[in-house]
């Protein structure tokens, strides 16, 4: 579905990433795991377009996007929920909803998903005329999810969506995203918290300083003696 | 939305933007005849608050709604007033097609600042607007020397026919609030609002940020330049000092103390910062230091301008007007029920 070859991106002069290729197959969790500035980010903004790769190329859907605008990106299917929340905290639950579907125009679709986030995060539902930005920190990490399950994305990318929750609302997030991923939507996990990732993921990607150090299955990675030592902390 | 309540709410949004303001303004004007008498001066501050209107929700558009700092509100105003003053004088075209040329001019304007400096945020976009207000003035400042010797640069051009009465102000400062209500609640307006609230996640979902950027720039420069040309048939002169930077700051202060984001509470700002400047002019020397101090008091107590980002509806008045009242919370819902 996605394929990344050899990217290559700068900040300045500052090599963020060095050469990675990835895929994500059709149905499933991959996760890119790796510690403060790797890379992992990084990865994500350029796949969404928001950051441009200076060369190598990504192919979604056997087309590349390597130098489409982000908002056809989002056009394209690839939903995009960025680090640290990033509500539009001045308008209501409803409307950050809507502004998920802002690529959309069928309305009758627009409200079968909007039916289905609340079911989704009934919590939403109850608060759906207050402002996003007096929403708690789990709460706000819903309405995230939820704002990008409104794009009806086939690729569904998720930033850090575990940063800043207590653990049993971590614990929550991740089986409402292992049911993303039962109803259909190809995820791209990005996570520091390894061990939660790697329990639901099907692949995974460790990045170390912008290279990826490793690839397999979420279980292999799970035994393998430097993924335990360094991220898992056994 | 069926058809007869998409009609009900034409005309209710008729009734908010022409009726309603009409009726106030016509009980203020009554009060203040009755109280100090008749006198052609009120008439003056009347119209000259309508022109306000226009150029201080114009700049909520781009500042409050988009999150644009924009220092150049009084160039564009003076691109719109020089085009249409030089038509209607030298070229003796009409009024209104002069009024629409300056308007389009400044929208173009306007884009032409929006381009360059999209990457630019907060006060650096400031200065670079403040920048382009002040490179409109010295242009004409300079006219003599390039070639554009009819517009006299620093001696301005006088003799320009008064097209500009109340009632085309008024009528304009309508058309202006009711085009800008509607653009602020569509799809493009909250597109817009996106922009200021997070650009990253308006990107994210699909946003397309820099062309609603340019298109705020235009659209409000556009409207600065529609209140130019009435303002330049108004004091019927064309003088460079009339759009320098400080007009700018007086526009940014009626959206600032209205609220960023309210184009009601900036609106009524407008009306009441341009009646309170004339009414201050009584205290002589001390007017610039009584209007001041009031400012400094406001920002004090409502740090968020008079209505924050609230409107003022007739809401309160609902029960009266069948099928009127839209209030906020339910504002969300609209395109969805």
């Amino acid at each position: 579905m996605l394929e990344i070859t050899n990217l290559n991106v700068y900040y300045g002069a500052i090599h963020a990433l060095k050469g990675i290729s990835l895929k994500v197959e059709e149905g499933e969790i991959v996760t890119l795991i790796g510690a403060n500035g790797a890379g992992k980010s990084t990865c994500l903004k350029t796949i969404s377009g928001l950051l441009r790769p200076k060369s190598g190329d990504m192919v979604f859907d056997g087309k590349s996007i390597k130098d489409v605008p982000a908002h056809k990106i989002v056009e394209m299917g690839i939903a995009h929920i960025p680090e640290g929340r990033r509500m539009f905290s001045n308008m209501t639950v409803l409307e950050n909803l809507e502004m998920g579907a802002y690529t959309r125009n069928d309305r009758k679709g627009i409200l079968e998903d909007m039916e289905k986030v609340f079911k989704r995060f009934p919590r939403l539902l109850e608060r759906k005329h207050q402002l996003a930005g007096t929403l708690s920190g789990g709460e706000q990490q819903m309405l995230s999810i939820g704002r990008g399950l409104m794009v009806r994305p086939k690729l569904l990318m998720l930033d850090e969506p575990s940063m800043g929750l207590a653990p049993l609302l971590v614990r929550e997030i991740f089986d409402i995203i292992k049911e993303i991923n039962k109803a259909g939507t190809t995820i791209l996990l990005v996570e520091q918290n390894a061990h939660m990732a790697l329990s639901i993921a099907q692949r995974a990607y460790v990045l170390e300083t912008g290279s990826i150090t490793l690839e397999g299955s979420a279980k292999d990675l799970r035994q393998n003696p430097h993924v335990k030592k360094a991220y898992l902390g056994e | 939305m069926s058809n007869a309540s998409a009609r009900s709410s034409f005309a209710a949004g008729f009734l908010r933007t022409f009726i309603a303001p009409a009726v106030i303004l016509a009980i203020l004007y009554q009060a203040i005849v009755a109280a100090f008498g008749k006198n052609d001066y009120y008439m003056y501050v009347l119209t000259l608050s309508c022109m306000n209107v226009i150029l201080a929700t114009s700049l909520n558009l781009i500042n409050g709604f988009t999150g644009q700092f924009s220092l150049g509100h009084a160039g564009f105003m003076a691109v719109g007033a020089y085009l249409a003053g030089s038509l209607t004088k030298f070229t003796h075209w009409p009024f209104v097609p002069a009024l629409v040329v300056g308007a389009i001019g400044a929208s173009l304007a306007g884009v032409l600042v929006g381009l360059p400096t999209l990457r630019l945020r907060g006060d650096y976009l400031a200065i670079a607007t403040l920048g382009f207000g002040e490179i409109i003035r010295m242009l004409i400042i300079a006219s003599d020397q390039i070639g554009l010797k009819f517009l006299e640069g620093p001696r301005g051009v006088m003799g320009i026919t008064k097209y500009t009465s109340f009632g085309w102000a008024y009528l304009l400062a309508g058309i202006s609030v009711w085009v800008l209500t509607n653009f602020i609640w569509s799809t493009h307006g909250r597109a817009c609002v996106s922009v200021r609230e997070d650009e990253v996640a308006a990107e994210a979902m699909g946003v397309n940020t820099t062309r609603y950027k340019v298109m705020a720039f235009c659209i409000g420069a556009g409207f600065a330049g529609l209140a130019g040309g009435l303002h330049a048939h108004f004091l019927q002169l064309l003088h460079p000092s009339s759009y320098d930077f400080l007009k700018s700051v007086d526009y940014l202060v009626m959206v600032v103390v209205g609220g960023m984001g309210s184009l009601t509470g900036c609106a009524v700002a407008a009306v009441f910062l341009t009646v309170f400047n004339e009414v201050l002019r009584r205290a002589l020397e001390l007017r610039m230091l009584i209007y001041a101090i009031c400012l400094v008091i406001i920002m004090l107590t409502r740090p968020q301008g008079l209505l924050g980002g609230k409107e003022i509806s007739l809401g309160a008045f609902k029960y009266l007007v069948p099928s009127y009242g839209r209030s906020r919370a339910g504002s969300g819902e609209r395109g969805l029920t």
